[in-house]
């Protein structure tokens, strides 16, 4: 994609009132650490069960990029671990699965692909690697089990989107992520009522300003932590 | 159609809005003669011609004016959605009721929350016609209507918030509230879309997301709500041309992975069908 170049990073010092509302170099700095020592954990959890992992990278973990280009890897990540989830669903589907529960997968199946296959093309030579995932939890005969992960899974990425989005500098890199997050807010509220019919959007995830969730992306790795096996490297991620 | 009251009603916030359009003061003046001839698919674009002469330039371009029209669209949801809850028959007891309600609750905390946010500098709230001037006349009476109208504007919602949302770039609080209720208005777009397929008929393939432009099912009559929901380029990438699960990806998953946004002036436009004075 053209409009991905390094001079979005001008952007970040010409933004006087981002900067306000920014934390502060140093706290960022003390935050990033943090996040990144969390997911070290991970990381050298996955070491010791997979020491030849390919996505190793020399031990450093796969880098997202700074300012925008890292919020597109990470919801490049974010679509690459929906896409697996649903095409093992779809390959596997559990029995007693209704036709429109196997048709409404496969498009969602298709949408997490055409987003996981639109970022990579957008970032370029900027795209992480295809990330590993660990899915073992996962009991894909189970509708029960199914349901719940997509429910989790659209969920957070709603959050994740709307949580993100302030952080976004470029005005056309938000409105793809807008164009995005209610994509899988559809998803979500189908799923839900899946689960249970009306349960869409139920206080769970609207609260009493009738307003959905919002989770910065160290809150949201933190939760996808556990499916992903690859070492990552998000130290320069904008974050709060 | 009440036109003529549209107008009067921007008149009184905007005393310009006349001097503006000038070179169309008679034809605006002598409008309920001219509606009375032009087919009724034709007004939408007629009276968008206007607005974009009006506002083109002028939609919203500050945080308080985005809000403001936010709220605009609030205000019509929740008083929709309070009308049909409160129709004794309308809408079927049990599950359907209760998706009505908690969708009716969720725009009333909206309309409360942003007037919040804008202490005194809210817009009041419109006098609105859910017939649309008797394009939708039995809208409280009969149940597939009430909801083919409450998915043209959830789907308008949806797209009403995403195309402001760069206005408030960079702004922590605000975009994340826009973003915040521009989600749960897809979730509510979701859920009627299944309503309406549950209801069979002509809604019988509706899906939860959107594919191409106008699948609705209802008619012509919401193809401007519906208008470049076929868009399958995004970023200058073709979606069409990337990989799928077999093959490229088809269009209908390009145009279902992707919601699109919807001009101030065209949301304005339909939001201004409803709008009584």
């Amino acid at each position: 994609m053209k409009k991905i170049t390094p001079n979005n990073e001008s952007l970040l010092t010409s933004d006087s009132e981002f900067e306000k509302k920014d934390l502060g170099r140093r706290d960022f700095l003390k935050f990033a650490g943090a996040s990144a020592a969390s997911l070290a954990i991970l990381g050298m959890a996955s070491c010791k069960k997979d020491r030849d992992d390919d996505m190793d990278n020399g031990g450093k973990g796969m880098y997202f990029g700074s300012g925008d280009i890292a919020i597109l890897n990470y919801a490049y990540a974010l679509e690459q671990l929906e896409a697996a989830f649903y095409i093992q669903l779809v390959n596997n589907p559990y029995s007693g699965i209704s036709d429109m529960e196997k048709a409404f997968f496969t498009d969602i199946r298709d949408h997490e692909i055409a987003h996981r296959e639109f970022f990579k093309v957008a970032l370029g030579a900027k795209a992480i690697s295809s990330l590993e995932f660990n899915l073992s939890g996962i009991n894909f005969s189970s509708r029960a089990s199914v349901l719940a992960t997509a429910k989790t899974f659209e969920d957070l990425g709603v959050s994740a989107y709307n949580g993100a989005g302030w952080l976004i500098k470029d005005p056309n890199y938000l409105l793809l992520a807008g164009k995005i997050v209610s994509v899988e807010a559809r998803h979500a509220a189908w799923v839900r009522d899946m689960i249970d019919n009306g349960s869409f959007a139920n206080q769970e995830v609207v609260d009493s300003n009738g307003l959905d969730l919002a989770k910065s992306p160290s809150v949201v790795l933190s939760a996808a932590a556990p499916f992903i096996k690859s070492k990552i490297d998000v130290k320069d991620l904008p974050t709060y | 159609m009440n036109l003529l009251n549209v107008f009067d009603q921007i008149n009184a916030v905007d005393p310009e809005f006349s001097d503006r359009i000038s070179p169309r003061r008679e034809a605006i003046k002598n409008l309920a003669s001219i509606s009375g001839k032009v087919t009724l698919a034709a007004i939408p674009f007629f009276i968008s011609d206007l607005f974009k002469k009006a506002y083109g330039a002028t939609a919203p371009t500050d945080v308080n004016g985005v809000l403001n029209y936010a709220l605009t669209l609030e205000y019509l949801e929740a008083e929709y959605y309070t009308m049909g809850v409160a129709k004794a028959g309308l809408i079927p007891l049990g599950r359907p009721l209760g998706a009505i309600t908690t969708i009716r609750d969720h725009e009333v905390a909206h309309v409360n929350f942003l007037k919040q946010v804008l202490g005194n500098k809210a817009v009041p709230k419109p006098t609105f016609d859910f017939t649309a001037g008797g394009t939708f006349g039995n809208v409280f009476s009969n149940y597939d209507t009430f909801l083919a109208v409450a998915q043209a504007f959830e789907d308008t919602g949806v797209r009403a918030y995403k195309g402001q949302a760069g206005i408030l770039l960079g702004n922590r609080v605000v975009l994340t509230a826009a973003l915040q209720i521009h989600s749960v208005e897809a979730r509510h777009a979701s859920h009627i879309r299944q309503m309406r397929r549950a209801r069979g008929g002509g809604a019988a393939d509706q899906k939860p997301w959107i594919t191409g432009s106008n699948d609705t099912g209802i008619g012509a009559v919401v193809d401007p709500i519906y208008a470049g929901e076929n868009n399958i380029t995004q970023a200058g990438v073709d979606i069409t041309s990337l990989s799928g699960p077999m093959g490229k990806i088809s269009t209908n998953t390009a145009t279902q992975s992707f919601d699109e946004p919807l001009s101030a002036e065209a949301v304005l436009n339909i939001a201004g069908l409803f709008i009584k004075a």
